[in-house]
């Protein structure tokens, strides 16, 4: 049994101690918005916040979760997702979307911890969020707009 | 999306009424302007010589409810290129249509009613384009003509504004919604009655917006998709969710072609939710899009699927692989470049090569290396399958939904019409998803469990040890120079296993589609010329990856002109564009290529002046020629592909340890007339990061027929940290040339630019990829 707060809803979850965090909100919880990417946190897709950092849900154990849990589905409430989010729209950031997701969970977490970041502390943070599609120049600058500087790159 | 009754459903035409239009002269004059011919049926090139065709019934595309909300149909794959939004903008565009009232809905798999589906070889705006515009053009004089009809006047007296027809003597107007229901029972007008907007009226088509080099410009028509995506709710394959769904995992053969021995499941079926574990049987090879074969595990949710697959225990009888068991890297390699020493099947032949190398004043000669490599889209491979009453639902994220449908059919043994195919959006395809063996995977799963829905996941380490790999390639290049430097001799092998040994016995030789991908149509003006082909057999499933055999081909003739310019002692653009020679345009067959991308070689020569305008572009705007400092370099490369045209040149930093520092990157990019500026700048983007990835990091070896790589700890793709600091892209404006694809045309020429820099930069000449560690030792 895991007890679990997510996106401010309580859960009572009858589920396996090691299953991961990633897998009890995708197919138990039932949302999708956080992705499997890797299962052994090289991707960063299925980043999600406890507590308000970013963490690695596929290899979280559901037991081990003690924190509140936020997803990307809960951005759009928190004032820092909210602005990552619309800087993402505004650049354009996205290609297929999938890493997206993750990427915006990350940036979150580094925005709520130094809401200015240098250049090189945020290509240090993103470091670990893999996109296919190669859209880390724009991803870059829409974090720089959302921690409020000009579009540089 | 809402489809009321109110929707407009245009009365169907006969297809003799469409063709009508065919003897009017306006149409020949619309049929000159987009250099197509209307003839849909026994087209030779392009969209109607694809599956299917195309289609431009304003019925089958658009939508209008009776509030106005305009729905376009997608009937192509979206997987980042953003075709659900360019092509929805040209839709809109031509039917004057305001962007926040459009809404975009994905087509189902059905070719005969949305024309060809097959969302590959950089296709969609160059096929669709046309076809979207003539759509909307349709439409547009649609309501035009119901709003006249409504007023009394005559159509010419009306015009449309945006979301409405006004009639500008009495200022009387309509809304789109109002005239939907009339337009409805009006005939589709022929094609000898359109009008196609002007550009001076067009509002999104062709309009630079969005991120332009650093500078935010207008508001740009958003992305369809851009909210659901940074809010979590966009719906991929993995992410439909099915009232009492199963979830499925397979152990594949670590082998292709090996087959199960026996397997032991007793553990596996103790792990808490797992219900089922199914044999499936190996595909005969050449295996096609068929399953690998394997043992499924099916449980109540995918980690328990995982947990049940980890506790099986199976023996594989690897003598059914044959020699695919005994497939190592290092010797294949070893075995590749000793056959380019000796001659193989000519391909092109021009002049008397083996003469004019023998009289070089000198004689210059290289082997490059590409491996194979995983497309690994950041979406795993993933498919959901029901199956009731001999009847399939699919939701896949496919880039070919036909071949999907018929995967699925094919491996329920029920008829194709029985198969329905739902689109889901890819989390990026690169090639990968064009193969739908792993929605036939979860059919086969799925026969087992009637009326329920069964998902299948691949792992990222199924889908880099079990992917359709990118060829491995050995190409080696001799050339002789003249005593001023200038070339007189190219002789060129290329050898790498062909992904025709997907669907035929392994012909061992590479298909004219891939000497068509920048290895028969290399452009240089030389006298003496010899392309050839010794033989490669393949021993994994070979497949389409991003840009194909243009990958190794630019790879190696790029690095090697480089080379040529430093054995010459010149600059290498002024070099090159020698090499390029006089401005021409080569049609395709005279170099021995039947293919050209399956486009018109008189509409879409290799046109020679065009590759110079984008070595010119992108030299010019990297400042090329300036005083680098010590350790630094700028490296050009250029390619045509896709009938599209790249040039791209880097300035690297490579540190006294190795390090490497990409500062900066200028792409000049051709594609002739363009739809969505601001997603043709995205792709090239991209395409400029994999590329660094192809350049630096990315390799699958095989040991004994098992990838030696599985997940991204081993299988590296570029990070943030690889990205260039400063990306330009330089488009050119040439509207008067065919449309060329956009997706794939950037891709092959980054990796040579990199290694062209890299030896600017330091003096070591990469010839074997990925870069690796070469630059510490």
């Amino acid at each position: 049994m895991a007890s679990l707060t997510i996106n401010g809803r309580q859960y009572e979850l009858d589920v396996p101690d090691n299953m991961p965090l990633l897998w009890v909100i995708r197919d138990v919880v039932g949302m999708k918005g956080t992705k499997f990417g890797c299962g052994i946190a090289q991707c960063g897709a299925c980043t999600v916040h406890i507590d308000g950092v970013a963490t690695r849900s596929c290899v979280t154990p559901v037991s081990a979760v003690t924190g509140e849990v936020n997803t990307i589905e809960a951005m759009a409430e928190d004032p820092v997702g909210k602005k990552v989010q619309q800087a993402w729209l505004d650049l354009g950031v996205a290609q297929c979307g999938y890493c997206q997701g993750g990427q915006i969970m990350n940036a979150t977490g580094l925005l709520k911890s130094n809401p200015e970041p240098d250049t090189q502390e945020i290509i240090d943070a993103m470091a670990g969020n893999l996109c296919r599609c190669g859209t880390y120049n724009r991803i870059l600058a829409a974090i720089e707009r959302a921690a409020g500087k000009e579009v540089s790159s | 999306m809402s489809q009321s009754d109110d929707t407009l459903l245009l009365a169907n035409v006969s297809r003799r009424g469409i063709l009508k239009g065919l003897a009017g002269a306006s149409a020949l004059l619309l049929a000159a302007r987009w250099g197509t011919a209307f003839a849909n049926e026994k087209a030779q090139f392009g969209a109607g010589a694809m599956p299917g065709g195309w289609i431009d019934n304003p019925n089958v595309f658009i939508q209008i409810d009776s509030d106005g909300l305009v729905t376009f149909i997608n009937n192509r794959a979206e997987m980042g290129q953003g075709i659900r939004t360019s092509l929805a903008m040209v839709a809109a565009d031509e039917l004057g249509a305001d962007w926040d009232r459009v809404r975009v809905k994905q087509a189902p798999a059905d070719q005969e009613k949305f024309g060809n589906q097959n969302t590959d070889g950089s296709r969609s705006m160059r096929h669709w384009y046309d076809p979207i515009r003539r759509a909307g053009a349709a439409a547009r004089l649609m309501l035009e003509q119901a709003a006249a009809n409504e007023w009394g006047v005559p159509v010419s007296e009306v015009r449309t504004e945006v979301h409405k027809v006004v009639h500008p003597a009495t200022g009387r107007e309509l809304g789109f919604g109002q005239l939907a229901g009339p337009a409805r029972d009006l005939d589709v007008p022929g094609r000898n009655a359109l009008f196609l907007k002007s550009d001076n009226e067009l509002r999104f088509i062709g309009k630079e917006s969005g991120l332009v080099n650093g500078e935010l410009t207008s508001a740009h028509p958003k992305a369809v998709d851009g909210q659901d995506i940074v809010t979590g709710k966009a719906v991929f394959g993995a992410d439909v969710d099915l009232e009492d769904m199963l979830y499925a995992v397979i152990a594949r053969p670590p082998v292709y072609g090996a087959e199960i021995k026996s397997v032991d499941d007793s553990a596996a079926l103790k792990v808490t939710g797992v219900k089922k574990v199914i044999r499936i049987k190996t595909a005969n090879q050449p295996a096609a899009f068929n399953p690998l074969g394997g043992v499924a595990v099916v449980a109540t949710n995918t980690w328990a699927a995982m947990e049940g697959r980890k506790a099986l225990k199976i023996e594989w009888n690897l003598d059914a692989a044959g020699d695919n068991a005994d497939y190592t890297s290092d010797a294949y390699r070893e075995m590749l470049e000793k056959r380019a020493q000796s001659p193989g099947k000519v391909i092109r032949q021009s002049g008397d090569v083996e003469a004019a190398l023998k009289d070089a004043d000198q004689r210059v000669s290289a082997t490059y290396y590409m491996p194979h490599m995983a497309q690994s889209p950041m979406e795993p491979p993933a498919a959901i399958v029901r199956m009731s009453d001999g009847k399939a639902e699919a939701w896949a994220p496919v880039q070919n939904p036909r071949a999907t449908r018929d995967g699925v059919a094919g491996m329920l043994g029920i008829d194709r019409e029985n198969v329905t195919v739902h689109q889901t959006l890819l989390g990026g395809g690169f090639g990968r998803k064009s193969k739908p063996d792993f929605v036939s995977e979860a059919a086969r799963i799925a026969k087992e469990f009637e009326g329920q829905p069964v998902k299948l996941q691949w792992s990222r380490e199924d889908d880099v040890q079990h992917s359709y790999y990118h060829a491995v390639s050995v190409d080696h290049l001799d050339a002789g120079l003249d005593a001023n430097g200038k070339a007189t001799a190219w002789r060129h092998r290329t050898l790498s296993p062909s992904i025709t040994s997907l669907f035929a016995p392994d012909p061992k030789h590479i298909g004219e589609f891939e000497q068509g991908m920048g290895f028969n149509t290399m452009p240089f003006d030389i006298p003496s010329i010899r392309l050839e082909n010794p033989p490669a057999p393949a021993h994994v499933r070979i497949g389409w990856f991003r840009s194909v055999y243009n990958l190794p081909h630019a790879w190696a003739i790029q690095s090697f002109a480089h080379e040529l310019a430093e054995a010459a002692g010149r600059d290498h653009r002024d070099y090159v564009l020698e090499l390029l020679g006089p401005d021409r345009k080569v049609q395709n067959l005279t170099v021995g290529d039947g293919w050209n991308y399956g486009e018109n070689p008189d509409l879409y020569p290799i046109d020679i002046g065009r590759m110079r305008r984008v070595v010119e572009r992108a030299t010019e705007e990297a400042g090329w020629g300036r005083d680098m400092p010590k350790g630094r370099g700028l490296g050009l490369a250029f390619h045509n592909s896709f009938v599209s045209y790249t040039a791209i040149v880097f300035e690297v930093e490579v540190d006294e340890s190795g390090e490497l520092t990409i500062h900066r990157a200028d792409i000049a990019f051709d594609c002739g007339p363009q739809a969505n500026p601001e997603r043709i700048r995205s792709q090239m983007e991209g395409a400029c990061v994999m590329g660094i990835g192809i350049a630096l990091k990315s390799e699958i070896t095989f040991e004994d027929g098992v990838a030696q790589q599985s997940n991204f700890d081993k299988y590296l793709i570029p990070r943030m940290p690889d990205a260039p600091k400063v990306v330009r892209v330089h488009l050119i404006d040439n509207p008067g040339d065919g449309m060329g694809g956009v997706g794939e045309p950037g891709l092959p020429p980054v990796a040579p630019a990199l290694c062209n820099a890299i030896y600017a930069a330091t003096g070591k000449r990469i010839r074997r990829l990925p870069v690796g560690d070469q630059l510490k030792s």
